[in-house]
């Protein structure tokens, strides 16, 4: 009896006393100045794209009143239309190419039983410490020997090859939470392994898929380096080096070339804001087991 | 009955071998493309790229062979390796440990009872979705000396900031400034595993006597442990390859002072075209992480507490 009433008192002061003291408040208040930070740049970049020209270098840093005039002319200086298609092309088929290879290997490791699966899974996952910037020089000669430079062959094939190690890892990780008798059914009915891991498992997987979709789309509209090394012709450009050849060109015209990473940086924005809930999934997948 | 079980062993032994056969055919079907793809853009690469790095070529000419003449030249008459091995080494010196704790501390933050904690938590995580390549050119703007963000905040507070990107001395702190802006991306991951947390450790604790303190330094930092090493190791892995900033912000200067690894490998590759020099730079590179991840496994990996019986392969 004693025990208990104790324990109650104890969980009654720490659901109750701790969480209002003045730490709390102070943490909220290191918090709230944290993001303030964080958002200053984002502001920065907003409002210095939205200024009249010769506002850019005024200490206010509210413009006098609102333009889009720099956003017309980042267009007009920079096809950007061209780069967002060519951008876009590229990330649906790598993300295309992520999702259904990265499944397919995901699936093997997940749930077929053969021979060396567990240590060839763990070589796998150890494949992702090996550093990209050892393999740059032979893999663009690879490239190169087969003429494929200056076409979009080296920034997909590798998506369609598993996509790399962390998809892989996330699409095991989520097979293995499915119940086994589905799949026990549908073989009994005759289906090929083929079939359940497209008819069953892939669609009880719509939130893994998603989040592997996301996460593909946006690495390869973020990547830089890898159109940096095989595109050199402007027309294939993505908006990444689009972007770049912007700074090199137009360096200090603050306004046209905010509005021009405002471009950039916004479906991104946009993207997490609406799918929010499948990055953090994707998170508590992968990092909590790793 | 017994003679009855022998006879159906003997006949299901060889279907289930059959079935075991076509099993591992499936399953080895399945992971081929991750197969081909590791053997065609990762080992064999790895391989090739030792032999071009005993080689002189310039892609145009066939490689011709100069044995350890690219490692020779690299450890003793290239003093630009050596300005971007230090460069290097002070970026991710800084840049890794104090975005750890950031990170940590802002998901530590977020994990208590606060109001609006889904809009915190989109705010710090926000630099983290946005392209590389454009934070790369807000932050030119944000540390442009006489009209950028950053000097105009410090001017606020009576400092003469100095001219970040443009200074020798100051752009490495510039660009380690710049990356603290991005721990968002690891607060996320602290966060969801802060939340993994039993509560019942923390109730339990309480019911002893623990202070805030003693819980967060016997029950928050064991159970998260294992999830503060492997951002560790990745963001050592991660920050020895810095390259865009770099690239896009300062071209590696001014006088080289942002002269990281990886970018002064780009421009030995493609730039000057020496693709042995590089590939033995990318050698170099891969024994330097490898040591300096198998160090910090070894140095840290003993304090690392994983959970008795935590469900594992």
């Amino acid at each position: 009896m004693a025990v208990i009433t104790l324990r109650r008192k104890s969980r009654a002061r720490s659901a109750t006393v701790e969480p209002r003291g003045l730490g709390h408040y102070l943490a909220f208040l290191v918090l709230v100045l944290g993001a303030l930070v964080v958002m200053a740049p984002f502001a920065w970049l907003i409002l210095t794209s939205l200024k009249p020209e010769n506002e850019v270098l005024n200490l206010n840093p509210i413009p006098s009143h609102f333009t889009f005039q720099n956003y017309k002319d980042a267009f007009t200086l920079v096809p950007f239309l061209t780069f967002t298609r060519n951008s876009l092309f590229i990330a649906i088929i790598h993300m295309a190419g992520v999702v259904t290879t990265s499944s397919l290997v995901g699936y093997g490791f997940a749930r077929i039983r053969f021979w060396g699966r567990e240590p060839l899974f763990i070589f796998v996952l150890s494949t992702m410490m090996l550093p990209g910037a050892v393999t740059l020089v032979p893999v663009f000669i690879i490239w190169r020997n087969f003429n494929l430079i200056d076409t979009y062959w080296p920034l997909i094939v590798p998506a369609w090859l598993g996509g790399g190690p962390f998809y892989i890892f996330l699409m095991r990780q989520f097979f293995r939470t499915i119940p086994g008798e589905l799949e026990e059914s549908a073989r009994i009915d005759g289906a090929s392994t083929l079939r359940i891991w497209w008819q069953i498992m892939m669609p009880l997987s719509k939130p893994a898929v998603t989040t592997i979709a996301i996460f593909s789309f946006m690495e390869s509209w973020n990547d830089f380096i890898g159109p940096l090394i095989y595109l050199s012709d402007t027309s294939l450009f993505t908006l990444p080096l689009g972007l770049n050849q912007f700074v090199s060109q137009h360096g200090t015209e603050w306004g046209p070339l905010m509005a021009a990473s405002a471009m950039v940086a916004f479906p991104m924005i946009v993207l997490f804001l609406v799918a929010q809930r499948y990055f953090v999934q994707g998170i508590v997948l992968t990092g909590l087991k790793g | 009955m017994a003679a009855m079980s022998a006879d159906a062993a003997r006949k299901r032994r060889p279907r289930i071998t059959r079935r075991r056969v076509m099993e591992n055919v499936t399953g080895y079907l399945f992971i081929s493309p991750w197969i081909v793809g590791f053997l065609v853009f990762t080992a064999y690469p790895m391989l090739i790229s030792i032999y071009y790095s005993l080689t002189s070529y310039n892609v145009l000419r066939p490689p011709e062979w100069i044995g350890l003449e690219n490692y020779h030249e690299l450890f003793f008459e290239d003093d630009r390796f050596l300005t971007t091995l230090f460069n290097t080494a002070y970026y991710v010196a800084f840049s890794v440990p104090l975005g750890l704790v950031l990170g940590f501390l802002v998901a530590l933050l977020l994990n208590q009872k606060i109001p609006f904690m889904p809009f915190w938590r989109t705010v710090y995580y926000l630099p983290a979705v946005t392209p590389i390549i454009a934070s790369s050119v807000l932050w030119i703007w944000v540390l442009e000396p006489n009209f950028g963000l950053l000097n105009r905040a410090l001017a606020l507070v009576g400092i003469d900031g100095p001219g970040w990107l443009t200074s020798p001395a100051w752009s490495k702190p510039a660009l380690i400034i710049m990356s603290l802006w991005g721990v968002g991306g690891g607060m996320i991951i602290y966060l969801a595993g802060l939340q993994g947390i039993p509560q019942q450790l923390y109730e339990a604790a309480a019911v002893d006597g623990a202070n805030s303190w003693h819980k967060f330094w016997h029950i928050t930092i064991p159970m998260m442990s294992p999830v503060l090493f492997f951002n560790l190791i990745i963001g050592i892995i991660a920050s020895f390859q810095t390259f865009t900033q770099a690239y896009v912000m300062t071209g590696g200067g001014p006088v080289d002072s942002t002269m990281f690894y990886v970018l002064y490998l780009w421009l030995n590759a493609f730039d000057y075209f020496r693709m042995g020099y590089a590939s033995a730079m990318a050698w170099v590179l891969f024994i330097i992480i490898l040591v300096i991840t198998l160090l910090t496994f070894r140095v840290i990996a003993p304090r690392v507490y994983y959970e008795f019986g935590s469900e594992r392969g």
